[in-house]
């Protein structure tokens, strides 16, 4: 928009910026966000390799072991790691964000933000083992 | 009042993060990282199988695909927006984004309707 | 004292440049100065045509915001100290077009926060009679962080979405419009949900977050908006489920 019209006193020429495709790169915070956005890619994959692993189940005990076999591609095991790393950034993020969402209020007044943060921890922790004791007992 | 349903992709990208923060590190570490290495023991076919007949374990992993998938095309699709700003493709990544999601959706539901 | 600090100021008088330009000024450095003390020093006596809008000197009028090293500030509360050795950068609020210097232009904002209707709406005034309408404390205090706002557009600044999307009506505008939701007295939340409902509104907003982090008066409009989803979201919900008792 600047350039076209020259300045004069009655028609002020503002200057505008446009916004680069880089902004994300222009702050760590902004960087950060974006990381945190792509976090949804990891989770997708993780959906993904469920399915597979419903599917090859469906399939019989031959696809399952099949599946298994797969999975212990070094390839796998480092992309895997990656993913765990982003789904634990996206974990964090999320609970740690959670408490600007809900406003939980009682007796009148608000919790603060640390009691249900603290509460979604807690409950991260809880599902986290009752998966593994499940596991575990078979 | 409310015209679209927005709300409702947005209730839905919510939930399927919830779900993501909840239940996904620990299952991709097992599934993606123990398993794999040998730490821990993977269950064997006949014990899964059994899990997946009870309708609780059913829905379980429905929407423990379901509702991250819906997760992911909600927030990709923002990324698009204004990562790439590419904001005038709206309709093509609206029909990627959330067709997927929903692809997967009845591709889960089906796979575990046909286990019994 | 010759000890002093350089200001890089950004330029731009439309008549003369075609687009803003950096200047440097050498001024004396005070431990007690905030960069507005600077940019007055300037003005006084380095060069009296450096534009750039303050008023109260104290973090009350929300005049004075500007980019300082890269981040929207309240210049007269943003210490020489905390950006030792320098040089420091201070550049006009960014998103906004520049008129002169370090003074923008902000009428965008404004047609914006007159759409969610930032007053008290009644469907009927009571009468006059019935004397005021009364409010307990905790009534008081569920919108109270919300009305602190000083429209000092900080929070614009920061806000990426605001520079992607024109339409976005933004941070502080949504925050004031769940203000007058929460207030018991007002009945126009109907009203906002619809307008924020629309092309850009509180669905633009992808929870970056860093409007709140950079509100000076602990505002929270990251977190208003992210409520204003829920309550939408609900809203929606309780509408399919019973589509007669819309409320
Ligand atoms: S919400 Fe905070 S940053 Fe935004 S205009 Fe109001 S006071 Fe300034
Ligand atoms: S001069 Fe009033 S807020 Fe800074």
């Amino acid at each position: 928009m600047t350039g076209q019209n020259r300045h004069t006193p009655y028609h002020p020429r503002w200057y505008r910026r446009r916004v680069s495709v880089w902004w994300w790169l222009q702050s760590w915070p902004y960087a950060k966000f974006v990381l945190r956005e792509l976090t949804s890619l990891f989770v997708a994959y993780y959906a993904l390799v469920t399915l597979w692993k419903l599917r090859a189940l469906a399939a019989g005990p031959q696809a399952y072991a099949g599946f298994l076999e797969r999975m212990r591609s070094p390839l796998l095991i480092v992309l895997n790691s990656v993913a765990l790393i982003f789904v634990l950034f996206h974990s964090i993020t999320w609970f740690n964000l959670a408490p600007k969402a809900m406003v939980v209020r009682l007796a009148g007044r608000r919790l603060p933000d640390w009691a249900v943060q603290s509460a979604n921890y807690l409950a991260w922790a809880i599902v986290s083992g009752v998966i593994v004791w499940v596991l575990r007992r078979g | 009042m409310r015209k679209g349903i927005t709300p409702l992709l947005w209730a839905l990208f919510s939930a399927g993060g919830t779900v993501a923060a909840l239940f996904y590190p620990i299952h991709l570490f097992l599934t993606g990282v123990a398993f794999p290495l040998g730490w821990v023991n993977p269950p064997r076919h006949e014990t899964v199988l059994h899990w997946l007949r009870q309708p609780l374990f059913k829905i379980y992993f429905f929407v423990l695909i379901s509702l991250p998938l819906f997760h992911w095309a909600h927030r990709f699709r923002y990324t698009l927006y204004d990562g790439l700003q590419i904001k005038h493709l709206t309709v093509l990544i609206v029909v990627l984004c959330y067709g997927s999601a929903l692809l997967g959706t009845c591709l889960a539901a089906y796979t575990l309707w046909s286990i019994h | 004292m010759a000890e002093t600090i350089t200001l890089s100021v950004a330029r731009y008088r439309p008549e003369i440049e075609p687009e803003p330009a950096f200047q440097d000024y050498r001024v004396p450095y005070r431990k007690d100065w905030v960069v507005l003390d600077a940019l007055n020093y300037i003005k006084d006596n380095l060069d009296g045509s450096l534009s750039f809008r303050w008023s109260c000197r104290m973090g009350v009028c929300g005049s004075c915001g500007m980019m300082v090293n890269g981040t929207p500030k309240l210049t007269c509360a943003a210490f020489l100290s905390d950006y030792l050795p320098g040089p420091i950068r201070v550049e006009p609020l960014q998103y906004f077009p520049v008129v002169r210097d370090l003074v923008v232009d902000i009428s965008d904002f404004l047609r914006k926060l007159h759409k969610v209707k930032p007053w008290i709406e009644r469907e009927e005034e009571k009468p006059l009679a019935e004397g005021e309408y009364r409010q307990t404390p905790e009534q008081l205090d569920r919108y109270k962080q919300f009305s602190m706002c000083i429209n000092c557009l900080l929070c614009y600044a920061a806000c990426p979405i605001y520079g992607l999307e024109g339409s976005f009506v933004g941070p502080a505008a949504i925050a004031l419009a769940q203000r007058y939701n929460l207030d018991s007295r007002d009945q126009g939340s109907r009203d906002r949900m619809e307008t924020l409902s629309e092309q850009g509104g509180m669905w633009e907003c992808t929870f970056v977050g860093e409007c709140t982090k950079v509100c000076p008066k602990k505002v929270d409009p990251a977190g208003a908006i992210q409520q204003y989803k829920v309550a939408t979201a609900t809203q929606w919900f309780k509408s399919l489920l019973m589509p007669w008792g819309s409320k």
